[in-house]
């Protein structure tokens, strides 16, 4: 570990940089980088290459190459471009490829090189081509920035939402701009660019010429400029060989760099961190890489080969035919723990515990040094961060050794940053290995998510590898195993060389009912592919109808539709299914699908009783359901005829159906209602009084209480009404009457079906005591008891209950009687109660 | 702010709900189930809703909605969150309001959905201050009305359609409903399964309340589709294991149609009788206000109140609890024993001499007080109802209805109800004694029926032919087809009629009926003991399948009883139940010996009236 800090390299008083391997490139590049357009996306994203592209003759053989890269250099995909010319290349925030054409068009392909769709800059960009252009990102998503031949700016800041902005003219500019750059200031997007020695700024609406602060006035004309990742920083470097470097608000200065070489560089770019001590550009030129600060002295390297730089949250990536490397300052937990005769607690605890492994009392006076300060909790947290920043897993296990020992001597430190640190570093390792090749950083990682990357596996189609993180982080099913396979089973359905049958079953197999799985989301998607046949498979694997049912409609599947809405239970459903079908079927295939569907078929009668009345005979006619139509037609009866004969018609009809169904009685009483309805229409003639709808008995009732006799004992006959029934109402409408004297002659006229106790009752009814005296007589004797009642003659009550040695009509009297009043009755009753009970 | 909606609306013509929204939910944590986080999940519900909807508001209302709401939510609830103003949903324009937004709460049902679009076409043409609309389907979003919405033009115009889903409401600490009116209609007469599914919904939720419930019995078609779907929806449930302890020990699902005899008889309870004879709505009862006039001194009858006087009903109120599930003829001693401990109570104040003893009696005044109220209007209540228990008719009927149940001359036309047709008594009486004559018998002779049939179209009118066929379709009338009548087979085994019943001090749920035990209620009492297994003869004469399903549970839930501790059973009625078979149930749960508890859920709480009145069919002549 002497050689730790050899490829460390200082930075002025306070910083060390350090550049490393990550990959040897995998992928045999025959030409220069110089020869193709490169696009390589931040946070270890995939690289473009378009090789050919600047070859003037366009014969097919020489058309133009698509290749992508993972950062390793393994290839994943590649296509032969048949598209017009392509100016520029560049990544999404979502890791899709940009292809910024000549003529403005923007075509967009997936890591995969599998085309998803294009979009255009607008006609202006058609018009004068597209001369230079920038993919950029900000919090709006994904951007681009295009210069025409007009010299004109267009962009947009999210291609997801294209809202395309045509910048305002820089007045005299008559050539291209010497560089450019995209800045975003408070949530505006602005171009900054130079002409000549002159730095203009262009926003929505005007354009403004700006000068940095403390720029020598010899600086000469600019060439190059470099926004940081995080769009705070700004640095220009002009032909004289300076660099300025200062805020991008162009307000403040941090430093300035004059370099030996003035030739304008081939690229340059930042080099920060988060909590940076010193903030770096790094300069490339062909052969030439420097690192300059806020310094006299700088960092120089040879490059060997073509270098492309990729500027990172965190660092610089490097990347040439042969290999990739990382560039990054020394974070300041490692720079304590590693810095030559470091002091640093860490730097201490890793020292102790390597003596400790060699079994050297060493460790003892190592860990003593700590403690007496009262550091060791600091120590294993520097350990911890810095394992965290080393690329190399056995470095990194060192130093979780160390602090795995330094934790044994303290009480109560928390374990969760340790627990978490080496988690996270199991993935990390995991997909930077050069098959996967995502060389993440942990700060780059941390600001990702592990939401994020995994979307990135999934992306590349890394399922295994997904599910066993999910699985190692112990991450909800919901948020990960299931999502990865629900992306999974959506890239499944794509491939075509393999069977309905062999997809779905491949898909169930691996899903099961892993909760959380939409199978209606990967049915859409093969709808979407054009297979229906297996999105109807894999819909039988949803286990919720609600999302079954809308899908099988879309795919004109009502018939199965219908038989998952029935399933599930839920109406609402079943009623969108069966109106759909209505709309889509004529009326007698509707008819006939329905017939099969009994429930189907009686929630729609339900909607056409609410809805459409005449529909809903025709089902009935369907189905030959005679008792139903019978009763539909005596429902429109009431409901939608209103002349007297249309009402007729109505109920005969009813009485035709009534007899088909073999409902004997409905036909003959609608048959009386008929009769009844004429009969009445006749005396609401004769009379002129309303009878019409009033029902038998009170017709009866109406004609008795009018006095018209003859005409009720017509109706008694003609409907033959039961006597007992005749009897009742005749005497309640005498009594209404009080037609005393019809009722004694009715009375008489023949033996009283009903008796003559209700006699008594109605005529009390009516407060007749002396009429109901007559009847009383009459009443037979078992209702002699009740008869006393009825008039308030409790005494004669008793006295006829005592005679008849009834207890029970006994206690009947009693329950009348009156404590204050009858209490004379109530002795006799008990008296005779008490003589039953000696006997 | 309340009244002054009331005034301010009534006086541009439109009603306004208001007085709904009271009461308290302690009543709700007093069973063995705390059922106050059901409503407390609702009324979250209902709060998340409103507040989505920013700034002022007024609620429309499907008015049919306002009872079941008021059970969940006070109004003070919704003023909270900025409802301002309440009308109840009308054609036309809406009421003027000066608020930013209008929500409607409605069932999901199409005229409704008319209604609602006439209500905001309209709106667009007045060119008010632009207000946003917002709908709330209960319980249910449908895709239906959605679509109805669409085709008038307005669906557009509502910035949040979102459903509310208040399936199953808390009554009492042991009952739940979803007061659905026309559920034992939609059910068994149109095939219309839609209340089913809102009741699968409701019991999901509970689920998710309150735990997984291994064990699922149930008897008859309805039964069977309902625990169909509920594992159906378990397996659409996504996120998997539900992690609740079980409260629920058993789930049993009854289809109302199982036994129609229950509900046609008459029930004797005191809340049966109140129920009965007035009519209990969301709790709520509404009596003649004669009896409960303020007794002043000197000026007694002179302002006779004129408004029917409102009562809330639940077991909040400690007398209404002990009284209201025993038979009405035990109440009137509860009551003169209670008057005698109150009054008692009253006098201590003469004993009272030490400032401590005064301070002790004045603290327990308010209480002492609000039992002195509750007693006088529940003497009011008892008297009321004594008048007509203690009239003849009353006694006939049920006389008669017994007859029936006990097996006594079911087979041929009886006298009484011949007497009560021709006497034009109202016709839901007789069909309530026809049907129960039907069910008693297995069916009538055709003879008989026809003889019912007639007598009944010529004196009510011949429109009822329609109500007649429905009762026929829905089972409560028929033919007898077999020559074998099975009644009394299921009234012996189940033993329905109980001849020695104690009503006073009832040693049998078939107090409740004086007599006769409710099928249902047995079928759940054998059910705890011994087994269904014990009555496989009988079950196979009712209607439907009877099943058993088991819900698997993880093994750190499946439950350890301790030792005498009860099950608790929930008991859900597909097509309602009665107060009395609530009273039986809750008999048997109190039974010393009887090892389970009892919780009650049902689509709507019914008696026979308002049974047989949903079965109606309501025809009425053109205007001329």
């Amino acid at each position: 570990m002497a050689c730790y800090t050899a490829n460390w390299d200082p930075l002025g008083e306070e910083a060390f940089y350090r550049k490393f391997e990550l990959y040897s490139m995998a992928w045999n590049l025959k030409e220069d980088l110089r020869d193709c357009l490169v696009a390589a996306a931040p946070y270890g994203g995939p690289i473009a290459l378009l090789k050919n592209n600047f070859r003037k003759e366009k014969s097919p053989a020489s058309r133009p190459l698509l290749e992508i890269y993972s950062a390793s250099g393994v290839p994943l995909a590649s296509v032969l471009w048949k598209s017009g010319q392509v100016v520029q290349l560049g990544w999404t925030a979502s890791e899709d490829l940009l292809c910024i054409q000549e003529d403005g068009t923007v075509l967009i392909y997936n890591l995969f090189c599998e085309f998803k769709r294009h979009f255009s800059m607008g006609n202006e960009v058609l018009q004068n081509h597209v001369r230079e252009a920038k993919v950029f990102h900000t919090e709006y998503g994904t951007g681009v920035a295009i210069l025409t031949g007009a010299h004109r700016f267009s962009l947009t800041t999210n291609i997801d939402d294209l809202k395309l902005r045509r910048m305002p003219e820089v007045p005299g500019l008559q050539k291209l701009p010497s560089c450019w750059a995209v800045l975003s200031q408070d949530r505006v997007t602005i171009i900054l660019l130079a002409v000549g020695q002159d730095l203009y700024l262009l926003d929505n609406t005007s354009c403004s010429v700006v000068t940095p602060p403390g720029i020598s006035p010899h600086a000469g004309a600019y060439v190059q400029m470099a926004v940081s990742f995080n769009y705070y920083y700004l640095a220009l470097f002009t032909d004289t060989g300076s660099i300025w470097m200062g805020t991008s608000s162009l307000k403040e200065k941090l430093g300035e760099f004059s370099c030996d070489f003035r030739a304008p560089p081939r690229q340059m770019v930042w080099c920060t961190r988060p909590r940076s001590k010193q903030r770096a550009v790094v300069v490339a030129w062909d052969r030439r890489l420097l690192v300059a600060g806020n310094s006299k002295e700088c960092i120089q390297f040879v490059l060997d080969e073509d270098s492309y730089l990729v500027p990172e949250l965190d660092g610089v990536r490097i990347f040439s035919r042969t290999t990739h490397e990382f560039l990054h300052e020394i974070p300041e937990a490692s720079e304590e723990i590693f810095k030559i005769a470091s002091m640093a607690p860490g730097a201490l605890l890793l020292e102790a515990q390597r003596e400790y492994e060699k079994q050297s009392q060493k460790a003892d006076e190592y860990l003593r040094e700590i403690k007496d300060q009262n550091l060791l909790a600091e120590a294993v947290r520097q350990c911890i961060e810095a394992a965290g920043y080393e690329h190399e897993p056995e470095t990194q296990k060192s130093l979780l050794r160390a602090a795995s020992f330094g934790k044994c001597f303290l009480d109560k430190f928390p374990p969760e940053s340790f627990v978490r640190t080496c988690r996270d570093l199991r993935v990390l390792n995991a997909i930077r290995d050069y098959q996967i090749g995502i060389p993440l950083t942990f700060a780059q990682y941390k600001q990702l998510t592990i939401e994020v990357l995994l979307d990135r596996l999934v992306l590349r189609r890394l399922y295994p590898l997904a599910i066993k993180i999910c699985e190692y982080l112990r991450l909800s099913e919901f948020q990960g195993v299931s999502r990865i396979l629900a992306h999974w089973a959506c890239y499944k359905v794509q491939q075509k060389d393999k069977s309905d049958e062999e997809v779905a079953h491949a898909i169930n197999q691996k899903l099961g009912d892993t909760p959380g799985i939409s199978y209606s989301e990967i049915a859409a998607r093969a709808y979407d592919c054009g297979r229906t046949e297996l999105a109807i498979k894999l819909l039988e694997y949803e286990p919720r109808s609600g999302e079954q049912v809308p899908l099988l409609l879309k795919m004109k599947k009502s018939q199965l539709a219908l038989n998952k809405a029935i399933e599930s239970g839920d109406t609402d459903l079943v009623y969108t299914v069966v109106l759909h079908l209505k709309n889509e079927l004529n009326r007698g295939t509707f008819f006939m699908t329905l017939q099969k569907q009994p429930v189907a078929l009686s929630l729609y009668r339900q909607f056409c009783k609410h809805q459409e009345l005449e529909t809903l005979k025709d089902l009935y006619n369907q189905d030959d359901d005679h008792q139903e139509l019978g009763n539909f037609h005596v429902h429109s009866s009431y409901s939608s005829e209103k002349r007297i004969e249309g009402r007729v018609a109505a109920l005969q009809n009813a009485v035709d159906e009534y007899y088909k169904a073999k409902n004997e009685f409905a036909a003959k009483a609608t048959e009386d209602q008929i009769k009844l309805l004429r009969m009445q229409r006749r005396l609401q003639d004769e009379l002129d009084k309303p009878y019409v709808d009033y029902s038998l008995h009170d017709t009866v009732y109406g004609l008795i209480l009018d006095g018209n006799h003859k005409r009720a004992e017509q109706l008694y006959r003609d409907f033959r009404i039961p006597d007992k029934r005749f009897w009742w109402l005749k005497i309640s409408a005498l009594a209404e009457r009080e037609d005393w004297e019809e009722m004694e002659k009715f009375s008489k006229s023949k033996k009283s079906p009903i008796g003559y106790l209700p006699f008594v009752e109605i005529c009390m009814k009516h407060h007749n005591r002396h009429e109901a005296k007559k009847y009383a007589a009459r009443v037979t004797p078992e209702q002699r008891v009740k008869a006393h009642i009825l008039m308030r003659e409790l005494d004669q009550a008793a006295d006829a209950a005592i005679e008849h040695k009834n207890e029970n009509e006994m206690n009947l009297v009693l329950s009348k009687c009156t404590a204050a009043t009858d209490s004379s009755v109530v002795e006799k009753i008990n008296r005779a109660k008490a003589q039953i009970l000696k006997k | 702010m309340e009244s002054e909606n009331l005034a301010e609306s009534r006086d541009r013509g439109c009603h306004v709900i208001g007085r709904a929204w009271r009461g308290m939910a302690a009543h709700l944590s007093s069973g063995r189930v705390n059922l106050t986080a059901l409503r407390e999940a609702g009324r979250r519900e209902l709060r998340e809703f409103l507040d989505k909807c920013a700034g002022s508001k007024a609620i429309v209302w499907d008015e049919y909605l306002t009872g079941p709401f008021g059970l969940i939510a006070q109004y003070s609830l919704l003023k909270e969150h900025e409802v301002e103003k309440m009308f109840t949903l009308k054609a036309g324009r809406l009421p003027p309001a000066d608020v930013k937004n209008i929500i409607f709460f409605v069932r999901p049902r199409l005229e409704l959905m008319d209604i609602i679009a006439e209500n905001v076409l309209s709106e667009d043409r007045v060119r008010s201050p632009l207000r946003d609309f917002h709908i709330l389907f209960v319980p249910r979003r449908s895709l239906l009305c959605e679509q109805r919405l669409k085709d008038q033009g307005v669906l557009g115009s509502f910035i949040h359609r979102e459903q509310y889903s208040l399936d199953l409401i808390p009554f009492d600490g042991d009952l739940l409903s979803m007061e659905s009116e026309s559920a034992f209609k939609e059910c068994y007469l149109e095939n219309d399964q839609t209340s089913l599914y809102h009741a699968a919904k409701g019991l999901m939720t509970l689920q998710a309340l309150y735990g997984t419930i291994p064990q699922i019995f149930g008897k008859g078609d309805c039964a069977r589709h309902v625990a169909n779907m509920m594992i159906r929806m378990k397996r659409e449930f996504p996120g998997g294991q539900n992690s609740i302890f079980p409260i629920f020990d058993t789930l049993l699902l009854l289809d109302r149609n199982v036994d129609l005899l229950s509900p046609l008889a008459t029930q004797l309870t005191y809340e049966g009788l109140i129920d009965e004879i007035y009519g209990i709505q969301n709790t709520y009862v509404k009596l003649p206000p004669e009896k409960f006039a303020p007794k002043k001194q000197g000026e007694g009858g002179k302002d006779l109140p004129t408004e029917p006087k409102k009562l809330q009903l639940n077991s909040a109120e400690e007398l209404y609890a002990e009284i209201r599930d025993k038979n009405f003829n035990a109440v009137g001693s509860v009551l003169s024993k209670k008057a005698k401990i109150i009054s008692a109570a009253f006098e201590e104040r003469h004993h009272a001499k030490t400032v401590g003893e005064i301070k002790q009696f004045v603290s327990q005044l308010p209480h002492m007080q609000a039992a002195r109220s509750s007693l006088a209007n529940h003497t009011s209540i008892a008297e009321l109802i004594k008048d007509i228990t203690t009239s003849e008719d009353f006694f006939d009927n049920l006389t008669v209805e017994q007859e029936f149940m006990s097996g006594i001359d079911t087979d041929k036309v009886n006298n009484y109800t011949e007497d009560c047709i021709a006497q034009k008594h109202p016709l839901i009486k007789i069909l309530r004694l026809v049907c129960l004559q039907s069910v008693c018998n297995s069916g009538l002779k055709q003879k008989v029926l026809d003889h019912y049939k007639r007598e009944i179209l010529q004196t009510y009118g011949y429109e009822h032919i329609l109500t007649l066929n429905n009762l026929e379709k829905a089972g409560l009338l028929k033919l007898q087809t077999s020559s074998r009548n099975n009644y009394p087979t299921i009234r012996k085994t189940m033993r329905l009629w109980m001849d020695d019943v104690n009503e006073q001090n009832p040693n049998d749920i078939s107090y409740v009926y004086s007599g006769y035990a409710p099928l249902s209620v047995r079928l759940a009492q054998l059910l705890a003991r011994p087994g269904w297994r014990s009555i496989e003869e009988v079950l196979k004469m009712l209607p439907g399948p009877h099943f058993e399903e088991r819900q698997q549970l993880p093994t750190g839930l499946q439950k350890k009883r301790q030792q005498g501790e009860n099950r608790v059973t929930l008991v859900f009625f597909l097509g309602g139940v009665t107060y009395a078979e609530i009273a039986a149930l809750r008999f048997l749960s109190q039974m010393e010996d009887g090892g389970t508890e009892y919780v009650i859920a049902t689509t709507k709480l019914i008696n026979g009236t308002n049974w047989i009145k949903s079965l109606m069919e309501k025809l009425e002549p053109p205007p001329f």
